[in-house]
């Protein structure tokens, strides 16, 4: 067996390359963190969930800090949506303990594999200015800046968005990830919203819905701060040098092929041992 | 107060979000290095699901373990204080909705301080 110094050592570097490569593409560290202390290091998934979960908070928190002074975050939008986050978080954690774990396996490979896809796909950027009653009774319609001047949009179909997002969080309290690709599918495809708008907003959502389901698994024992320690550090210092690195490069094309690969290859092998009863 | 606008509400939220990340994670760093310092030739096993240590469980005990320079207990309350970090971005979020008068949002805000504070309730509990 490992002493702790090698495994904290071994871990770090593995969560600084997850966090780089969950930056860089937008994925978020928790899809690479996991099946890394599972299969690889053959944590107990428990334990993996809880790390990741508080890798999630930090590297949400952290860059929300920066993009929310930008203006292009929607408070009030991410606020309403937080409503249904939450109580899909706090849901997700409760019923996490009467789930066998090596269906939560088979199920982080399917969200997995359902990001990776997401994340591939062209994104153009939207105006929507249909006029909805609910959006505007609820503020939510905003504006946001570009390189053109401000630009004024509104928001679409906010009962369907709002659904799609007590699913997300229910997923992330389930699996200890940000879910941030189900959060801006939510609010791309089903309310909308631009793009820029939609990214930075599930960011700023993404910490308080996982502090919604970590308050239940600090209590439950899934949190150890020897394992999240070099988690948590590695996956924050990995997205600080993913941001760094995003601005200096234009395209980012290539990256998201091998991010893909990588990520299939992963999602695979959790579902595999997730049938084969070994996680 | 009535001249408190988003931009303002946007710099506040922003600042205690880097704070509370910036001081979360060096109370981490220092807890890991006493950690790893005084337990780091220990073999490591995550392999089984036994919950975390005694002393890191109740808030009376870590308090404990903080100021006798437990390694574990300084990171657990680094990992509390960062899990707070987000929380306290929505006590300030209901204050700002407050001081620009949107009492809808006031409501909004404490509703899902409200459900973070049932899923704490339930957690314990269980």
């Amino acid at each position: 067996m490992m002493s702790v110094i090698v495994f904290t050592l071994i871990i770090f570097i593995g969560s600084y390359f997850a966090g780089l490569l969950g930056s860089l593409t937008g994925l978020g560290g928790g899809f690479v963190i996991i099946p890394l202390l599972t299969l690889v290091l053959h944590v107990d998934i428990h334990y993996a969930i809880g790390a990741s979960l508080v890798s999630v908070i930090a590297t949400s928190s952290g860059s929300a800090a920066a993009y929310v002074r930008e203006g292009i975050t929607n408070i009030r939008l991410g606020m309403f949506l937080e409503i249904a986050t939450t109580t899909g978080a706090m849901v997700g954690a409760l019923v996490a303990v009467y789930i066998p774990t090596n269906f939560i396996a088979v199920l982080f490979g399917v969200i997995l594999i359902t990001s990776a896809i997401m994340s591939l796909r062209k994104k153009a950027e939207q105006i929507n200015q249909e006029k909805n009653e609910l959006a505007e009774k609820l503020k939510l319609n905003s504006s946001y800046p570009t390189a053109s001047g401000t630009v004024a949009y509104s928001v679409k179909n906010v009962g369907g968005g709002f659904f799609m997002m007590l699913f997300a969080g229910v997923i992330s309290g389930l699996l200890g990830i940000g879910s941030g690709a189900l959060k801006v599918l939510a609010m791309d495809t089903v309310m909308r919203i631009p793009f820029k708008v939609s990214t930075t907003t599930s960011n700023f959502m993404i910490g308080v819905t996982a502090a919604a389901s970590a308050v239940v698994y600090l209590q439950r024992g899934y949190i150890d701060p020897g394992l999240s320690m070099p988690v948590a550090i590695g996956v924050l210092v990995g997205a600080l040098s993913g941001s760094k690195i995003l601005v200096h490069t234009t395209s980012s094309g290539w990256l998201r092929w091998v991010f893909a690969v990588v990520v299939t290859f992963l999602a695979s092998q959790m579902i595999y041992n997730g049938f084969m009863g070994k996680i | 107060m009535s001249n408190f606008k988003d931009n303002d509400m946007q710099a506040v939220i922003g600042w205690i979000l880097r704070i509370g990340v910036l001081l979360s994670m060096s109370v981490i760093f220092i807890g890991g290095v006493i950690y790893l310092y005084r337990h780091g030739h220990i073999p490591a096993d995550y392999h089984t699901f036994k919950g975390v240590p005694d002393f890191v469980t109740t808030a009376p005990a870590l308090i404990n373990g903080i100021f006798t320079l437990r390694g574990r207990a300084i990171i657990q309350a680094g990992i509390v204080l960062l899990i707070a970090t987000p929380i306290i971005r929505v006590v300030f979020s209901a204050v700002g909705f407050v001081l620009e008068k949107d009492y809808l949002y006031t409501g909004i805000t404490l509703l899902v301080l409200f459900i973070i504070l049932a899923s704490m309730l339930s957690g314990h509990a269980g």
